[in-house]
């Protein structure tokens, strides 16, 4: 093995950040959120009611409101 | 093996069923099915009751089988056969409820994946999600998981069938998928365990196939469309856009049905099934009509419509399914059928 693997990121386009790799998120005010999944979404709109994950909220808004 | 419950065979339903489920009583080597009548039935248009009984035992045939069921039927050439014939009229019942929304997609402009979720979002569609999350029963959120038992309790399994027949980013893409459906490692997180769990938890038989006579056709065509499209290989990009809006119609409703459950006071575990699919749902849509459709798209653009086919089928099977429980409902009954013997049934 050669050390731990790289932590690698897709933007969704209109849609949330795709993690891989990483243990654990931490949040704007500190807050660690243990990753428990293969690969997890980062909500970039805002909206999700379960932040930071993604929970498909940004289907709803208009277009122009979504993340590039 | 899976364990020692098995279901027994059902009663048939109609001309299909009495020429097909009988049969499957004997050993193979007595005889095969009559695939000539069968045929004949198919192309009259059976009842989809009597079809979707058929097609789901057959395939069960390659999962668990039936307790009174000879294992050698698996391969037994007429039942292949059977299952070939009643597979091509389901597919082409599919291609034409589908048309309309397939041309649609092909007209749009813009990235594969982004016509995906856009052909989702456009749809619309029954929500049994909604109706529960408001104005549903208890009685009616069990009947909803006796319905969905039909696949959850195997969930993921028919797009597993898939994985051999990609390459690339986008096999790579649906294993990985595929281990967060499995539990990740964790026997306590795998997606149909935790659906037997919430069954269980409400007094109901997690047994897959213990509730086969009570779903109607527009319950059992919602896995039997899965399957017909995992088993072939040249369906396997029509199987990928089914598993997109599978999981693209799957965070929005869960998030409601959890809601429903704690309304309900439905056992936590309930809420504990549709609460990890809101999540986890939010990720494979993307994975799905991203890493595995849109690779598929670009490097095979001769398939694109094969993607697109398969996503309008899962909007109208699904669509179908949930206005079938809503109609019910409204008309003040059950939207399980009333098989005269509901001795194993809790609901």
């Amino acid at each position: 093995m050669s050390g731990p693997r790289p932590v690698r990121t897709f933007a969704c386009p209109g849609g949330p950040l795709l993690l891989r790799g990483a243990e654990e998120v931490v949040d704007g005010d500190g807050e660690v959120h243990v990753v428990r999944r293969p690969v997890v979404a980062i909500c970039r709109c805002d909206t999700s009611q379960r932040m930071p994950w993604c929970d498909g909220t940004h289907r709803s808004l208009p277009p122009e409101r979504r993340p590039d | 093996m899976s364990g020692p419950h098995r279901p027994r065979l059902p009663a048939p339903r109609g001309p299909l069923g009495e020429l097909v489920l009988p049969g499957l009583l004997s050993p193979a080597a007595e005889g095969p099915l009559p695939i000539d009548n069968v045929r004949d039935v198919a192309a009259a248009g059976p009842d989809a009751d009597d079809l979707h009984l058929v097609l789901w035992c057959l395939h069960h045939l390659h999962v668990d089988g039936f307790a009174d069921v000879d294992p050698a039927w698996e391969w037994a050439p007429s039942r292949v056969a059977v299952w070939g014939l009643l597979a091509d009229h389901v597919e082409a019942e599919l291609r034409l409820a589908t048309a309309e929304l397939v041309e649609e997609a092909l007209a749009a402009d813009g990235p594969v994946p982004d016509r995906l979720f856009a052909m989702v979002d456009g749809f619309g569609g029954a929500s049994v999600a909604s109706y529960l999350r408001k104005d549903g029963t208890a009685e009616q959120f069990l009947e909803l998981l006796v319905h969905r038992s039909a696949y959850n309790l195997r969930e993921s399994d028919p797009q597993a069938l898939v994985l051999p027949r990609l390459t690339g980013a986008a096999q790579s893409a649906l294993a990985e998928l595929l281990y967060d459906e499995y539990g990740a490692g964790d026997p306590g997180r795998h997606h149909s365990g935790l659906y037997a769990r919430a069954m269980t938890a409400c007094g109901l038989s997690a047994a897959v196939g213990d509730y086969l006579r009570r779903l109607p056709g527009t319950t059992l065509v919602v896995p039997n469309t899965m399957h017909v499209l995992g088993l072939q290989r040249r369906l396997a990009p029509a199987a990928m856009g089914h598993f997109g809006v599978f999981e693209a119609t799957s965070s929005g409703p869960s998030r409601l049905l959890a809601r429903a459950a704690e309304r309900l006071g439905l056992p936590r575990e309930v809420f504990d099934y549709y609460d990890e699919h809101v999540e986890a749902d939010a990720v494979h849509e993307q994975l799905v009509f991203r890493s595995i459709c849109g690779s598929l798209a670009d490097t095979d653009p001769a398939c694109v419509p094969e993607l697109f086919f398969g996503a309008a089928a899962c909007l109208v099977v699904e669509d179908a399914a949930g206005r079938a429980l809503l109609h019910a409902w409204e008309a003040g009954r059950s939207s399980l059928l009333d098989d005269g013997d509901n001795e194993q049934v809790a609901v």
